[in-house]
């Protein structure tokens, strides 16, 4: 939430877009006027056709006048707010609650393109739960020099107390969120991991809902491949990871509770996986083992698939001013009498300076090249890449490594000099605690404004689960900067979504 | 299935709220509509009209703090729309809301979707006017919602034991205001003595029977006669009619039972011999008694026991400490 989660700013450019003369009589009303700029366009190629993993949505979408676009998309709207898909403003006294932006036009991936894009993520999240490993008990990889040893040790999410400590099945990352944009090529990057507790999975499966909701006809015409089974994996990940390998495990979602902006996710994915949502008052240790207190008295939970940072999970281990917590929950995980997803410690391979060497644990533990690149990283604590950072600032993303509040981010092409300054003077202060990467010309998708399909800025959060083998919905979270020009997409600064749609085929 | 203690908690206030915002609702709309056969009324007059529904629903020195004086405007705004009185159909459904969203995997959809429209009806910008363009159009909406929110329950909700500690909020709460509205009459001062049994008299007890939703049920069963042991016969001991303390009383009983898998007549916890004991007493006082010992006194009574098995009920299944995580929360990060 508060952790804001930015892209890098471009311009856009006006430029005339010719269109397909066949296409020109359908598409009167909605991409007449379109303009795909200078921008890799997820819908239209260079010739302003619709791409062929687009012709169907493209012809559905040139026969709907404007008034029925408009009546489906306040009938998605409607069903959002009447579920209570809501998030609570925060710091608004009248506690008002909002729907998260959806737009209905979908991202489209073709198959051939997903294939691609899941060989990478498995690859990625594979040598992510080797280097965890490695870090928490040899640490070969620092001995050999791959990752500087400084690296973990300086990282703010690092939990040397878990040296040696065993998790079940050697899996620390469970669950993984990473985040990818797209290049002016068109070009897949890996902008930055999630592997603690990464949110927007229920947006996922409800964008779906309301689209068929909305499009009931088309729908089975698509192509489309499902994202429902996701909660079953999810499940059944979980239950992979029971202590002991106790059968029959009881696993249960750890929420902070009704005021956390992801309460209603942490609700649905329970409510799908036929599980107890349990806030930490709910919750009791005895003897290294955790129970639930219900109405017939204490049952033993095995898996805790938490939402909840490390920092809160336990007063007597981590912040002792926590009432999220469970007293105690340490103790039994160390007991291994309770398996946390994700485990304890995952930070220290989602910090910003750890991630410019996955690449290099992937050669290292894998013998194989990154399938999906990372976007070109400069480390401030390298004396040679920050003078490059601080010659070319104005050039540059700046982000904080271990950034809390959102605090700690420099958009260079749209910073001012002052601002350039004060970053500057921050790099040289603390070097361990900032990056630099070139401002990227992230693609654009066509999104509703106003009437008008105009180009707006997208990412993709793929959703990985690691168990008994690896699983990933096929699609993921599409979420669109909605404010012109811009490249965040948080919903707290004018982001919405898309639902993400992964074809059966290449067309 | 197991039922956490915290979710059997707020599946209980959650029912209780929502039967409460009906019954503040029904008290209001009613007594609104008394008005209507009213002469003019001067000041005290309107105070000695509305007094009484701001003293039966328990809170006189808050509605003193709130307003200046006692009348159709100040009373129904603090109990329909003022958020400081927890007790205003507002509060309630804010409450009842609150509870809901935090057992929604545990009620069905159509449940949650209901308490969640209520929501945003009561939280239109425009609730105001569309309250004064038609008071009694509002208070059928806030009735209506809380009658197709028990039907949604019956017709949705599975019969375990989450929904057991549904029918003990409703029972409970409804009981307990069974005797609220009776005591209405209680504080409602006649002009005079010889006004006793006359036309006003008579009004304000069919008053009393349309806020319980009874004056049909009452008029099937008496005639047309409307005398006040009758009514307050029917209200107390009915065994058929749903809203009367007997009917509540046996229901709540009955859920209890099936909570603890109890056998009839005997009791595991305090909540259940409480509310035994209540139905026991009930069963073998007469009307004439009440009246003897003061219709008042006896309905002042019967609320303080049911608050006692609300107190028990916490007591056998849902303690726990209470923490209030919401400014840590703003902290703790997930992205």
């Amino acid at each position: 939430m508060k952790r804001n989660f930015f892209w890098q700013m471009i311009f856009a450019k006006k430029g005339s877009l010719p269109m397909d003369q066949n296409l020109l009589a359908l598409s009167v009303m909605f991409f007449e006027n379109y303009n795909r700029g200078d921008f890799f366009d997820e819908m239209f190629d260079g010739k302003s056709k619709p791409r062929p993993h687009y012709r169907r949505l493209y012809e559905r979408f040139c026969n709907l006048s404007e008034e029925e676009f408009e009546q489906k998309r306040q009938a998605v709207d409607v069903s959002f707010m009447r579920q209570g898909i809501t998030f609570t403003v925060y710091g608004d006294e009248q506690g008002t609650e909002r729907i998260f932006p959806f737009d209905l036009s979908p991202r489209i991936i073709p198959r051939s393109e997903w294939e691609y894009l899941e060989k990478g993520l498995a690859q990625r999240i594979t040598a992510l739960n080797l280097f965890l490993h490695d870090v928490y008990h040899e640490q070969k990889i620092l001995k050999d020099k791959v990752v500087p040893r400084w690296v973990v040790e300086t990282a703010s999410h690092f939990r040397p107390e878990f040296m040696g400590s065993r998790v079940p099945r050697d899996i620390y990352i469970h669950i993984c969120g990473t985040d990818l944009i797209r290049d002016d090529k068109g070009q897949y990057f890996v902008l930055e991991d999630n592997g603690r507790c990464p949110s927007g999975v229920s947006y996922v499966l409800e964008n779906r809902l309301a689209m068929k909701r909305a499009f009931p006809n088309f729908f089975h015409q698509a192509g489309v491949r499902p994202v429902d089974l996701y909660s079953q994996d999810l499940l059944a990940t979980l239950r992979y990871v029971s202590p002991d390998g106790r059968e029959r495990p009881v696993c249960a979602v750890l929420t902070p509770g009704v005021f956390n902006s992801a309460y209603f996710e942490h609700c649905f994915l329970a409510q799908q996986m036929g599980i107890e949502v349990v806030e930490g008052r709910d919750l009791v240790v005895e003897d290294d083992t955790v129970y639930m207190r219900t109405t017939k008295g204490l049952t033993r939970v095995d898996v805790l698939y938490r939402r909840l940072d490390d920092d809160f999970l336990d007063p007597e281990v981590f912040r002792s001013d926590s009432l999220l917590g469970v007293p105690g929950l340490v103790r039994a995980v160390r007991a291994g009498k309770v398996t946390l997803a994700n485990s304890i410690g995952t930070g220290v391979a989602d910090d910003k300076v750890t991630y410019r060497f996955v690449p290099d644990m992937i050669k290292y533990y894998l013998g194989e090249e990154a399938i999906i690149p990372n976007v070109p990283t400069f480390l401030a604590s390298d004396d040679k890449e920050r003078s490059h950072i601080l010659e070319n600032l104005p050039d540059l993303v700046v982000k904080a490594a271990n950034e809390s509040g959102g605090y700690g981010m420099l958009i260079g092409p749209k910073s001012t000099a002052a601002e350039r300054e004060k970053f500057a003077r921050m790099i040289k202060e603390n070097p361990r605690n900032f990056i630099a990467q070139p401002t990227l010309s992230l693609s654009r998708s066509p999104t509703m404004c106003e009437g008008n399909f105009e180009g707006r800025h997208i990412d993709l959060r793929p959703y990985i689960l690691y168990g008994d083998k690896i699983r990933i919905m096929p699609g993921g979270l599409t979420r669109v900067a909605l404010r012109k020009g811009s490249l965040v997409v948080n919903s707290s600064q004018g982001g919405g979504s898309k639902d993400t749609w992964v074809l059966y085929g290449d067309e | 299935m197991i039922l956490l203690s915290r979710v059997a908690d707020c599946l209980y206030w959650m029912s209780r709220y929502i039967e409460r915002a009906e019954n503040v609702a029904r008290i209001v709309d009613v007594n609104l509509q008394l008005l209507l056969d009213s002469e003019d009324l001067n000041d005290s007059g309107m105070a000695s009209h509305w007094m009484p529904i701001v003293k039966s629903t328990g809170d006189e020195a808050l509605f003193a703090r709130l307003y200046d004086k006692p009348d159709s405007g100040s009373v129904t705004d603090f109990l329909t729309f003022n958020r400081e009185n927890p007790g205003s159909i507002l509060s309630c459904i804010l409450a009842a809301r609150e509870n809901a969203r935090q057992v929604r995997d545990k009620i069905s959809t159509e449940v949650w979707e209901e308490v969640n429209r209520l929501y945003h009806f009561v939280r239109a910008q425009n609730i105001k006017r569309i309250w004064a363009s038609g008071p009694y159009e509002f208070y059928k909406q806030i009735k209506q919602s809380s009658h197709l929110l028990q039907g949604l329950s019956d017709a949705t909700v599975v019969r375990d034991e989450g929904w057991e500690f549904i029918q003990v909020g409703r029972y409970l709460e409804r009981a307990d205001q069974t005797t609220r509205i009776l005591d209405v009459k209680y504080h409602i001062l006649l002009p005079s003595p010889r006004d006793v049994g006359g036309a006003r008299d008579t009004l304000q007890w069919m008053a009393v029977l349309r806020s319980c939703s009874a004056f049909e049920a009452y008029h099937h069963i008496y005639g047309a006669d409307v005398q006040p042991w009758n009514v307050a016969d029917f209200l107390i001991f009915s065994e058929t009619f749903p809203r009367s303390i007997s009917f509540c009383l046996r229901q709540l009983s009955e859920s209890l039972r099936r909570i603890s898998g109890e056998r009839h007549r005997y009791f595991s916890n305090e909540a259940e011999r409480l509310a035994g004991k209540l139905q026991a007493d009930l069963n073998y006082t007469s009307t004439e008694e009440i009246f003897r010992r003061g219709l008042h006194e006896q309905l002042l009574e019967l609320q303080d026991c049911l608050a006692d098995v609300g107190m028990e009920l916490f007591e056998a299944y849902m303690f726990f400490p209470v923490v209030d995580p919401s400014k840590e929360d703003e902290e703790q990060g997930e992205k």
